[in-house]
């Protein structure tokens, strides 16, 4: 596919239309930037209100994998970066090996969070009012693991949409797709893979290191 | 528009910066920093989204249009968290009883 074949018929030039997709990919953001920060939002708020508690169960979550998953998706990041650099400085060659390697770090991500779940599970820490947690029974606890829940897998659940999106990218990189002067739709998919990488950052802390 | 090209090597560079923060959030979470525990975690969660979103998003190449979109995102967002802060702050003022004469 040529350059001009990708321009739409409303656009002037492809630079204008590469500058409106750009625009709406960061209003997409801002739109999901609130829907997380409302849960931020809801964290202070009971942070706040049962500052023991969160302390106490902060400390029962665990700092190693905790730790391990911040490394591996602030790694995947830099990965789908580099892609984007290879396209751009006309080594296009690093670009497949670059959104494979994010790929397989998004799964190992997601492994990491599903052990990490499963060792929880086995001591009866569940989400509301299924938690059966003896060790830490206050409802301040019980609260930190519901939004321990409902953040992390809210936020394991762009992990996986950002894999699939990664993968098409793929998909359309190894169909040679892109150019120096053509490849908005990958330069659009790694901000996705980036912001959910930025969500992540404010996670850690708040569920494993404040303690 | 290219303001400031953003290559691999500065990819490199912001790689490093976020291990580098990483590791330093992590240690600090080991001191005894009591009540500027959640400043300072905040503040380096901060720094390192900043990183990520100059250079791997390359905010710091764009112009004028993408930056007001991020700018007012993010005042919008601070509000949300604000007035939330602000509701929690007051709220056990607001449930007294009213003084009756």
């Amino acid at each position: 596919m040529t350059s001009s074949t990708r321009l739409r018929s409303w656009f002037e030039d492809l630079e204008k239309q590469t500058h409106a997709a750009r625009l709406g990919m960061w209003a997409f953001i801002a739109s999901e930037a609130l829907l997380f920060t409302g849960l931020f939002a809801l964290y202070a708020g009971y942070r706040t209100t049962y500052p023991q508690a969160f302390g106490e169960a902060a400390a029962h979550t665990d700092l190693v994998l905790g730790s391990a998953m911040t490394f591996v998706l602030v790694t995947s990041s830099f990965a789908v970066a580099v892609g984007l650099g290879g396209v751009r400085e006309n080594r296009p060659r690093w670009t497949m090996p670059s959104l494979l390697t994010a790929i397989v770090l998004g799964f190992v991500f997601l492994g990491l969070k599903a052990t990490e779940y499963a060792e929880h599970f086995r001591h009866g820490i569940f989400p509301g009012h299924y938690y059966r947690f003896a060790e830490l029974s206050e409802p301040g606890a019980r609260i930190f693991f519901t939004l321990y829940y409902v953040m992390t897998g809210l936020h394991a659940l762009h992990v996986i949409g950002g894999i699939a999106l990664l993968a098409a990218l793929a998909w359309s990189t190894h169909r040679g797709r892109w150019t120096a002067g053509y490849h908005t739709p990958l330069e659009l998919g790694g901000m996705y893979w980036h912001f959910v990488d930025v969500v992540w950052l404010f996670l850690w802390p708040l569920f494993y290191l404040l303690r | 528009m290219r303001i400031a090209p953003i290559t691999i090597r500065s990819y490199v560079i912001a790689w490093g910066a976020l291990v580098l923060l990483s590791g330093a959030t992590l240690g600090l979470s080991f001191l005894p920093l009591g009540a500027f525990h959640l400043p300072v975690a905040l503040l380096i969660a901060t720094t390192k989204a900043t990183f990520v979103v100059l250079i791997f998003m390359h905010m710091a190449e764009q112009d004028g249009s993408s930056r007001v979109a991020l700018a007012v995102s993010v005042l919008l967002l601070a509000i949300l968290v604000a007035l939330t802060a602000a509701d929690i702050a007051t709220r056990a003022i607001s449930v007294k009883p009213p003084v009756s004469g």
